[in-house]
């Protein structure tokens, strides 16, 4: 094979101007001159243009072929081809290169930064009570128990006579209730929902009843409100070993924690036997502290099997049906659970105290 | 309660340390609130007599005394008390003695005068919040003893918070039986003898209200000296009982009270008219009482009176006029049995509460009257003297409580407990409570005493086995019952679920008081009628909320008050109106909104919230039950009056309210920026349509937008409503999407820039068919709401 560098590239006499030109090598060193100078890819592509385009330089002797005898043509035709692909290899070469610079420097351009704070709407949270009363429900409704809800303005007989509370009871003593009138009282407890949810259904029944409860006392650990959680199963063969099972296994679970549990004998008047359930003071692990007043043990609630007054206020044969009933104070579990020490701050509803159970 | 555990132990003593004791008398249902020491730490005090005494040569106050203190040498002490005397015997420190409080007593000199120790008022000796003068001691104490002995000063006061069914533990005596109970030791109550009769004299006593006091005892003591002392034990055991001593006769009445747990009364008998009568008060009738204060009776009320008066409320307290005096000499005591539902609710009606009602409203021995008006006899004539009258007694024995023996099945027992308990068990648990058991073959007939007003039914019983065996010994169990598939209903949606999405839209959770201060309610809706408490804890929490902004614009204040310029709260729960002569009782949902609409961030243009902020807020919750509500411009007296709507669900029933706080309000509340307010009523906002698939159309679909001219006081929801309520079957969807006032548009007017979604079911819109529509939808718009196309 000829060399290139014989080949002379001005064919005709027609292209007289171009007698000025270069020889093929030199106008392939000359197009990767231009490569070489091209810094980005608009001027490449004036490159690719001017070497490659319709009347480019590298196009221009290839439509001469044709005046040649078919002997030349191949061979010239084999020569120009070569340079032309060694010329469009490079600039394939460098357009990638300046693509993969372009892209480099757009993205350098849109450089953010990421340690900013993220934008829009910041998610609040939900009042430490509700967190607390959704534990507990979740725990009971894993269990089958259902959420009932009851008036908080509520009859005396609700809240009171039908619970083997009497008119003059001493217990009504403990309750310092909050009167409308004679007959309505704001409910001093949520266990008026056991009385509501009996005369209607009929067992088994298994029913928590959160909510408010209002008691006419505020100091630091008392505030005229607070939350309540009732409990109550009712069903042939239920028992106090039943009860402690369920009240054992609930506050392990609530606080997550194998803690000691014991049930203390009680008296109110719509359970019997009753029982106060103190567990193991969190504070201090049973040690003694100011918190559990150096006894190492916490109360947390009260429980017991339903008392057949109570049974047939309700008109449930307490011969054929048994029951337990069980009754807390969600802010002093919560107070418990994240060593709250001040009742009074659940209702001030402070941001700084609500934000920090977000 | 409190009592001595010295006193205690008198009775019954088991071989357990305090702590264990006050372990076993909580875990028996009897809590133990507290254990105090009898008295501060102190040693190094000794029973002194002053021997001789001399003025203090350079002071007037001081006088140097000589103090034998059991040791071969009087003592040098000087002492400034008043009271100090020869042959007084007194607590002395000697040196080295280390009072309460670490006050350590060593050899100094007064005013130039040695002094080797000192002597003590009750106050050094902590024994009493104040003193006047040493403390005196009585001539029999024997000189050189430890104070700390002599006194029986290493004592516990136990103090016992008991359960009002538990009247039987308000003594020591019923302490005691609880105590030996749980040791399973024997004791015996203090029985004491019955007095000599030596007097003749007696009243009469007429009961009027035998069902009310089914025992009347009374009886007669002449001649009492009035000046006798109550001797140091009764004292101290009365003092750690937290009974301050009154007087040799009253001292009496009390310390029975606290052994026994029967109150008595003594009257001066020469203040008495002729008899002794217990009848129910006349109306209005008065009494004056012992306390000072004089009440006027109901017909309810138990009296003891004479011929001429009431002279006390019975049960309760005496009265003034024939109390006890120190100059009494007479004294006529009695000692009763009033029923617990007589004297029930009569102490708190008179705002009053005493150690005798306390007892006879939860129950009293109605067979211990006897035995309890000869101990305080004896007791009285052994301290103060005096000639015994003969008990005058009027018992109607058929007005005293029953006592029926009550079943206790063995089967019942188990099935309660879920355990068996072995039937020797059983039966010594009940004699050694005092209580007559018979066993049967199903199980046993028990009986209960007269101390016992809680044990009526089986279940009583069961109560005093499991307590007795102790709740801890009993098993646990966690077999949960039959259960039933729960549902999962769609047609309401869950509280729970409109909680998060305000928590996930900025809103902080609030849980408010529901009842509020009556001014706040009056601002925010003064149309609306309170419920009203009798009893109010405070005037700022009088009245029950109307709405639930009363308590969110409270916190929201407590919240601004304290450098907080950005507020989102929202709270859940019921609020109270009266309407119709009812109280209504209504699930609400109510949120509010002020400062900046976003908290400050750099990625965002600090601006202030505004009503369509809240109002998209609002809207998502719409989003989440489908419900089609409808925005009115309406006016409501806290809000403002152009930036207010009543929300209407489908039914055009007012679900509820959105708006900004009416500017005057915002002032005069102390917001000093502007605030937004929703509140909806749960019921009528959380009902849910589950969905229905609808399919999905294969054809494209097109928009147009159409720039309208329109009067200003066209709403948005008119022209939508207007476009939706052609009914054009491809109509998808009508977006307003710019709104202009300004150049171009003539004043009055407005330019809103509308899009129109159109998309067949069945086939492709042709360009004919969506001009067709739209000119359609136009004319429409025209007709009702003079839009114009803008040109």
């Amino acid at each position: 094979m000829q060399s290139r560098d014989k080949i002379p590239l001005f064919l005709t006499q027609q292209h007289s101007a171009h007698f000025m030109s270069p020889s093929l090598d030199e106008l392939l060193a000359q197009a990767l001159q231009a490569l070489a100078t091209a810094t980005d890819l608009m001027q490449l592509d004036a490159v690719r243009v001017h070497y490659l385009g319709k009347k480019g330089l590298f196009t221009e002797p290839m439509k001469e072929l044709g005046k040649l005898d078919p002997e030349q043509r191949r061979t010239v035709g084999q020569v120009i081809n070569q340079a032309k692909d060694s010329f469009q290899s490079e600039l394939e070469a460098k357009k990638i290169a300046l693509e993969s610079a372009a892209l480099s420097a757009r993205l350098a351009s849109e450089r953010i930064d990421v340690t900013l704070a993220g934008r829009g709407q910041a998610v609040a949270g939900l009042h430490l009570v509700t967190t607390t009363l959704r534990r507990i429900n979740k725990i009971f409704a894993s269990v089958g128990f259902n959420v009932v809800e009851g008036p908080e303005i509520e009859d005396d007989y609700h809240n009171f006579e039908a619970l083997n509370i009497p008119a003059h009871h001493p217990a009504r003593a403990m309750h310092d209730t909050f009167y409308f009138d004679a007959h309505r009282v704001l409910r001093t407890h949520t266990s008026p929902v056991q009385i509501r949810v009996m005369e209607s259904e009929t067992p088994p029944l298994k029913v928590i009843a959160p909510g408010r409860v209002y008691r006419c006392d505020s100091d630091i650990t008392h505030t005229p409100m607070f939350h309540q959680v009732e409990g109550f199963l009712v069903d042939t063969h239920v028992s106090f070993a039943d009860l402690k099972g369920v009240v054992y296994e609930f506050l392990r679970a609530f606080f997550e924690k194998d803690i000691q549990v014991r049930f203390r004998p009680s008296y109110f008047p719509f359970t019997e036997p009753s029982a106060e359930v103190d567990i193991e003071c969190v504070i201090c692990g049973g040690e003694g502290c100011r918190v559990c007043s150096h006894t190492g043990w916490l109360e947390v609630m009260g429980c017991g099997m339903i008392h057949p007054e109570v049974f047939k206020s309700v008109g449930i044969d307490s011969e054929q049906y048994s029951g337990f009933a069980f009754g807390m104070g969600v802010e002093r579990l919560a107070m418990l659970r994240y060593g709250i020490n001040d009742l009074r701050l659940f209702f001030e509803n402070d941001l700084k105290f609500l934000q920090q159970f977000n | 309660m409190k009592i001595s555990e010295t006193w205690l132990r008198s009775y019954v003593n088991p071989a357990v340390t305090t702590d264990e004791l006050v372990a076993q008398l909580t875990m028996a249902g009897l809590e133990v609130d507290s254990v105090t020491p009898a008295a501060a730490i102190f040693s190094g005090v000794v029973v002194g007599e002053v021997i001789d005494m001399e003025k203090h040569p350079d002071a007037d106050k001081l006088r140097v005394c000589r103090v034998n203190v059991g040791e071969a040498e009087p003592l040098q002490i000087v002492c400034g008390a008043a009271n100090v005397r020869v042959g007084l015997k007194i607590p002395a420190a000697l040196c080295g003695a280390v009072l309460p409080e670490d006050f350590k007593i060593k050899k100094s000199k007064l005013r130039g005068v040695e002094s080797f120790g000192m002597l003590c008022s009750e106050k050094e000796l902590g024994l009493a919040a104040d003193a006047n003068g040493l403390m005196e001691l009585p001539n029999d104490a024997p000189v050189g003893v430890d104070i700390r002995e002599y006194l029986s000063l290493n004592d516990s006061i136990i103090e016992v918070d008991l359960t009002p069914n538990r009247a039987d533990c308000l003594s020591v005596e019923g302490i005691a039986r609880e105590v030996a109970v749980l040791n399973e030791l024997d004791w015996s109550p203090n029985l004491g003898l019955a007095s000599e009769i030596n007097n003749a004299e007696s009243l009469t006593v007429t009961v009027l209200a035998p069902e009310a006091c089914p025992r009347y005892l009374g009886r007669l003591i002449q001649g009492v000296n009035p000046q006798a002392e109550t001797p140091l034990w009764m004292q101290e055991r009365l003092r750690r009982s937290g009974v301050r001593s009154l007087g040799a006769v009253v001292d009496v009445t009390n310390y029975v009270l606290i052994e026994l747990g029967q109150p008595l009364h003594a009257f001066d008998a020469a203040k008495l008219t002729g008899g002794i009568t217990v009848r129910y008060a006349v109306a209005d009738e008065n009494v004056a009482l012992l306390n000072g204060q004089s009440i006027k009776l109901d017909t309810e009320s138990l009296v003891i009176a004479d011929d001429k008066q009431a002279l006390a409320l019975a049960g309760v307290m005496g009265g003034s006029e024939s109390a006890v005096s120190d100059s009494t000499q007479d004294i006529f005591l009695e000692c009763a049995f009033f029923t617990p539902l007589t004297i029930a609710g009569k102490a708190r009606q008179y705002g009053l509460h005493t150690d005798s009602s306390h007892r006879f409203e939860r129950g009293v021995d109605f067979t211990l009257q006897a035995r309890a008006i000869e101990r305080a006899t004896q007791l009285i004539v052994d301290i103060a003297g005096g000639s015994v009258g003969a008990i005058t007694e009027v018992t109607t024995e058929a007005a005293l409580p029953n006592r029926d023996a009550v079943l206790l099945r063995k089967s019942r027992l188990e099935k309660t407990l879920g355990i068996a308990i072995a039937d020797e068990r059983v039966v010594s648990i009940f004699q050694r409570l005092g209580l007559a058991v018979e066993t049967l073959a199903e199980g046993w007939k028990v009986k209960p005493t007269g101390f016992r007003f809680d044990i009526a039914i089986e279940a009583d019983l069961i109560e005093e086995i499991a307590r007795i065996v102790g709740y801890n010994n009993l098993p646990n169990s966690s077999v949960l019952m039959r259960s039933s598939l729960g549902l999962a209903t769609e047609s309401v949606l869950e509280l729970d679920r409109v909680k998060d999405l305000f928590v996930d839209r900025g809103y902080q959770e609030a849980i408010t008081y529901s009842f509020v201060d009556e001014e706040i309610q009056q601002t925010i809706a003064p149309n609306d009628e309170v419920v009203r408490l009798k009893n109010p804890i405070s005037a700022d929490m009088a009245v029950m909320r109307t709405t639930l902004w009363c308590g969110l614009i409270k916190a929201a204040l407590h919240n601004t008050n304290r450098q907080q310029t950005r507020v989102r709260l929202f709270e859940t729960g019921l609020r109270f109106v009266q309407r119709d002569g009812e109280t209504q009782q209504e699930k609400m949902l109510a949120g509010l909104a002020l400062g900046s609409a976003y908290t400050e961030q750099w990625g965002e243009k600090t601006r202030k919230v505004d009503f369509f902020d809240v109002k998209a807020d609002v809207e998502a919750l719409f989003g989440l039950t489908g419900c089609e509500a409808q925005f009115i411009p309406a006016e409501q007296t806290a809000l403002h009056p152009y930036q207010t709507a009543e929300i209407r669900n489908k039914d055009r029933q007012s679900i509820g309210w959105l708006g900004m706080l009416h500017p005057n309000l915002e002032k005069q509340l102390g917001f000093d920026s502007q605030v937004f307010l929703f509140e909806l009523a749960q019921d009528l906002v959380l009902n849910k349509t589950p969905a229905k698939f609808k399919p999905l159309s294969k054809y494209p679909s097109v928009r147009r937008d159409l720039a309208l001219l329109v009067n200003d006081d066209i709403t948005a929801s008119q022209l939508i409503d207007c476009i939706k309520n052609c009914n054009e079957p491809s109509l998808q969807d009508v977006v307003i999407f710019d709104i202009y006032r300004g150049k171009g548009v003539a004043e009055g007017c407005k330019s809103i820039a509308l899009s129109i979604t159109l998309q067949n079911d069945v086939q492709t819109l042709t360009d004919l068919e969506i001009d067709a529509i739209v000119s359609r939808l136009l004319d429409k718009l025209t007709q009702k709401t003079g839009a114009k196309l803008r040109e």
